[in-house]
């Protein structure tokens, strides 16, 4: 299945933010070995020389290393993953309340909402 | 490294009409690149003078150092605008032409493809429709192993799901040592497998640019760029 792309943006980024979130979503564990650029352009549909750009860029981030002779592998510092993560969700949530206050809620009622759709929830979870 | 593909001051005119002019480009090894451009802008030209069909009226185009001739398509992979084959003939017949004429050309690989695309090696090709002979004629080109692929339009007649299966050949067959040339008007299906792509207009290059450098540069696909650069009509 080819991945979805936005057209403003150049892909290469695009292909370093699926790839960091399936890290930080745990789809790919800590020290896993990740598939050649060969089968992952050919799974996301893009130029090879693109996901090569975009697994050099995530290792210089320190996210993938590669070994010489056996392919690319994730990182196995949980330290930086754990932050990846939280990163990732302060961007959600920052969209988040870019959208709530585009809509004319305030922080302290766009919370309140939330706090109200939590109790729904646990309330369903509960029963 | 010496470059798969040199155009120096390559120019085409018939008799007053520049087909070509002044163009200059060099293509490296291991690249996907897009040719587009308008309709008449020149990109069948180029690919007629690149496999020795046109001469040039200016200038010089060679091939891994060769200039046009049958040692410069040993190593180019022509897909033509048109087909050429003799349409009483089976594919499993043409198979073996191509595996007589290419040293390069891989019977195994052109049957494999054949049957992924469910096409009867007995068909003849006039008994196929268009799509499927364009289906045929691009595993042909495909089977071999060349240095330098030249593909004329090979997405237009085709339906959507075997696009796709074009796109995810050509990408199977990626080899850093081999260049895929591609001239199409469905840019937005190809961007995405692209390295690099070529505007032409009227005969002249008007840019040269990977993908991700119009994307980063522009904030926009290479497919909304073209349609605003070759506009045909104000608002």
């Amino acid at each position: 299945m080819p991945w979805n792309f936005d057209d403003d943006r150049p892909i290469y980024l695009q292909l370093m933010e699926r790839i960091r979130h399936d890290i930080a979503a745990g789809v790919y564990k800590p020290g896993d070995k990740i598939p050649s650029v060969r089968d992952l352009a050919l799974d996301a549909a893009v130029n090879p020389n693109t996901m090569q750009k975009a697994l050099s860029e995530l290792e210089r981030a320190g996210l993938v290393h590669s070994q010489r002779t056996s392919g690319r592998y994730i990182t196995d510092d949980r330290t930086l993953i754990q932050k990846v993560r939280k990163e990732l969700a302060e961007e959600h949530i920052c969209q988040f309340l870019r959208q709530m206050q585009h809509l004319g809620f305030s922080n302290p009622e766009t919370l309140e909402l939330i706090e109200k759709k939590l109790e729904v929830q646990n309330h369903e979870t509960d029963s | 490294m010496r470059p798969i593909l040199e155009c120096r001051n390559l120019t085409k005119k018939y008799r007053n009409f520049s087909a070509l002019s002044g163009l200059d480009l060099t293509l490296g090894k291991g690249e996907i690149i897009g040719l587009l451009g308008p309709n008449g802008s020149g990109k069948t030209t180029l690919i007629k003078l690149i496999n020795g069909l046109l001469t040039p009226t200016e200038g010089s185009v060679l091939i891994s150092g060769l200039a046009p001739g049958p040692e410069s398509k040993k190593l180019v992979s022509y897909l033509p605008d048109r087909t050429y084959l003799n349409r009483h003939m089976r594919v499993r017949e043409i198979v073996n032409f191509y595996m007589d004429f290419y040293k390069d050309f891989s019977r195994e690989k052109a049957f494999s493809m054949l049957d992924s695309l469910d096409i009867d090696q007995r068909a003849r090709l006039s008994s196929l429709s268009k799509g499927t002979r364009e289906k045929v004629q691009l595993v042909l080109v495909m089977s071999r192993q060349a240095d330098l692929y030249v593909l004329d339009e090979p997405l237009g007649g085709v339906d959507p799901a075997a696009r796709d299966y074009i796109l995810h050949t050509i990408l199977t067959n990626y080899s850093e040592d081999a260049s895929v040339l591609i001239s199409t008007h469905l840019i937005a299906d190809i961007e995405n497998i692209l390295d690099r792509v070529l505007f032409l207009q009227k005969g002249q290059l008007a840019l040269n640019a990977t993908v991700d450098e119009i994307r980063g540069k522009h904030g926009k696909s290479v497919d909304t760029l073209f349609r605003e650069v070759f506009k045909c009509w104000q608002n």
